[in-house]
């Protein structure tokens, strides 16, 4: 389990995270959802050490991650996957070598060890064979599971996910978001996803955290995200036509 | 104005020099900067040396108009200037041109495509394994391109002097041969391994911390250059006068 109390995190004058305190669970979609600039990414930033909050601390299985020095860190880093919006592959790199450099790092394996790992990997997130591609060679969809197979190649207890499906056709976005969400059971790691896609938040969005303005506005399920009379929380939701039209319906 | 970033070039370089993750992944990376850096810089270093050592013989040559100076003087200017000034000045102005910019826009486009958030994520120590074998592959391979370009500027020197007339073969050699002094070799290596690190950590600063886009990655190539440049003449300026 990840629990966050009372994040803030300021940029220059503005005020992006306000306070925000909410407890992500084990085995399970944890979804923190919200309007561009409602500072869903900073938040996921400054839960895995990318951003240092002013205040609050970040929680890993009780162990306080922003009160750790660099050293400490490496621990809980080490626990962690996480797939970013652009997939972050290393361009120098083919598939195999991005899914190893992890195992190389922080591993004493041997060779075939490794490339059983990467080759595990890889058939997990339905990519066996693309071994030798490097990432200039893929679609972007081949990306993001390439990005997941990276992720989990260290077996992490925690997986961090920033928009899975920006850039992504709705077919593949479901691919990457079923994906998300076997992983997630089959590893019981605490998945943490960032997205404003609503597809995703029906789909995959066990648990649901919705800021607005910086602030926790609101938590619940997909099962009562559609049933809720918070006012900004139905703006987003509803927002496009298809969501309006089922409303009606 | 100057004390934020120079403290942060402080901080990055300490972050440089933190102990490594893996030495065996560091080595391999080690040896491919020393091949990309040194082979992939030796035929511009080659190209400008043969001309820059034409040029100095051909203007020596010119300036010397008294019958009272013995040619074989051209041979020794030649030399000297090769190996104080002209060999790891000039290479190192060019090499910020080529290795300067290559490696602020590549640690630059990784930074803007999150891939040095994912070696964090991954509790990797991105400066150490980004930066480190970079300047470790410069401060070796560029005074051994020194050293070659050294050779070179006297050869073009020669080749430039001999065919144009200036001065003859046996001169030219009696002059690089005589009244030699060996601690000027010395002051040249001290100032190409200061300019390999000048270059490749000068580079990686502005690099590492690009911020926004592709636009940004290109100003960052440009600022690696200059402030490369601008760093390196004003090194060559102290060390010539701490040492010579």
């Amino acid at each position: 389990m990840i629990e966050i109390r009372n994040i803030h995190k300021t940029f220059g004058e503005n005020h992006v995270l306000k306070g925000i305190s909410a407890e992500f669970k084990e085995g399970m979609c944890n979804l923190i959802i919200g309007g561009s600039g409602s500072g869903k990414t900073t938040l996921l930033k400054c839960m895995v050490g990318l951003h240092e909050p002013e205040e609050g601390s970040v929680i890993y299985d009780g162990r306080d991650f922003t009160r750790m020095n660099f050293q400490s860190r490496i621990e809980i880093r080490t626990e962690i996957g996480m797939l970013f919006q652009g997939s972050a592959l290393f361009d120098s790199m083919n598939v195999e070598d991005n899914i190893m450099f992890p195992i190389n790092m922080f591993t004493d394996q041997n060779q075939k060890e490794k490339l059983e790992r990467a080759n595990f990997c890889l058939e997990r997130v339905n990519l066996a064979g693309k071994n030798k591609l490097f990432p200039a060679e893929l679609s972007g969809g081949m990306k993001k599971r390439v990005g997941i197979a990276r992720a989990i190649a260290m077996n992490p207890k925690y997986l961090f996910v920033d928009e899975p499906n920006s850039g992504l056709d709705p077919k593949t976005a479901i691919v990457i978001d079923d994906l998300i969400q076997e992983l997630t059971e089959e590893y019981k790691t605490t998945t943490v996803v960032v997205t404003h896609d609503m597809n995703s938040v029906m789909g995959i969005g066990e648990n649901i955290i919705f800021l607005h303005e910086g602030k926790k506005w609101w938590e619940g399920s997909n099962k009562e995200i559609s049933q809720t009379d918070n006012i900004e929380l139905n703006e987003f939701v509803f927002a496009s036509k298809f969501m309006q039209a089922l409303q009606k319906k | 104005m100057i004390f934020h970033p120079l403290g942060k070039y402080i901080l990055l370089l300490k972050a440089v020099f933190r102990r490594p993750e893996k030495w065996n992944i560091y080595r391999k990376e080690i040896l491919h900067e020393m091949v990309s850096i040194g082979v992939g810089s030796l035929g511009i270093i080659a190209i400008i040396s043969l001309f820059l050592g034409a040029v100095t013989t051909v203007q020596t040559a010119f300036q010397l108009v008294s019958d009272f100076i013995p040619k074989s003087v051209i041979g020794m200017i030649v030399r000297d200037s090769a190996i104080l000034e002209l060999s790891p000045t000039i290479s190192a102005i060019v090499l910020a041109g080529k290795v300067g910019s290559s490696v602020a826009s590549q640690i630059g486009t990784m930074r803007v495509t999150e891939q040095i958030d994912a070696l964090e994520i991954m509790g990797i120590n991105s400066p150490g394994y980004l930066i480190l074998p970079k300047i470790i592959g410069a401060v070796t391979m560029i005074p051994l391109l020194v050293i070659i370009s050294i050779g070179l500027t006297i050869t073009g020197g020669y080749i430039a002097g001999t065919a144009s007339g200036a001065v003859t073969g046996q001169d030219f050699i009696s002059g690089i041969t005589s009244d030699f002094i060996p601690f000027t070799f010395t002051v040249s290596m001290v100032k190409a391994v200061m300019f390999a690190f000048i270059i490749t950590s000068v580079s990686a600063y502005q690099g590492f911390y690009t911020n926004g886009g592709a636009l940004e990655v290109g100003r960052s190539s440009t600022k690696a250059v200059v402030i490369s440049c601008i760093a390196i003449l004003f090194t060559d300026y102290v060390i010539a006068q701490l040492l010579l």
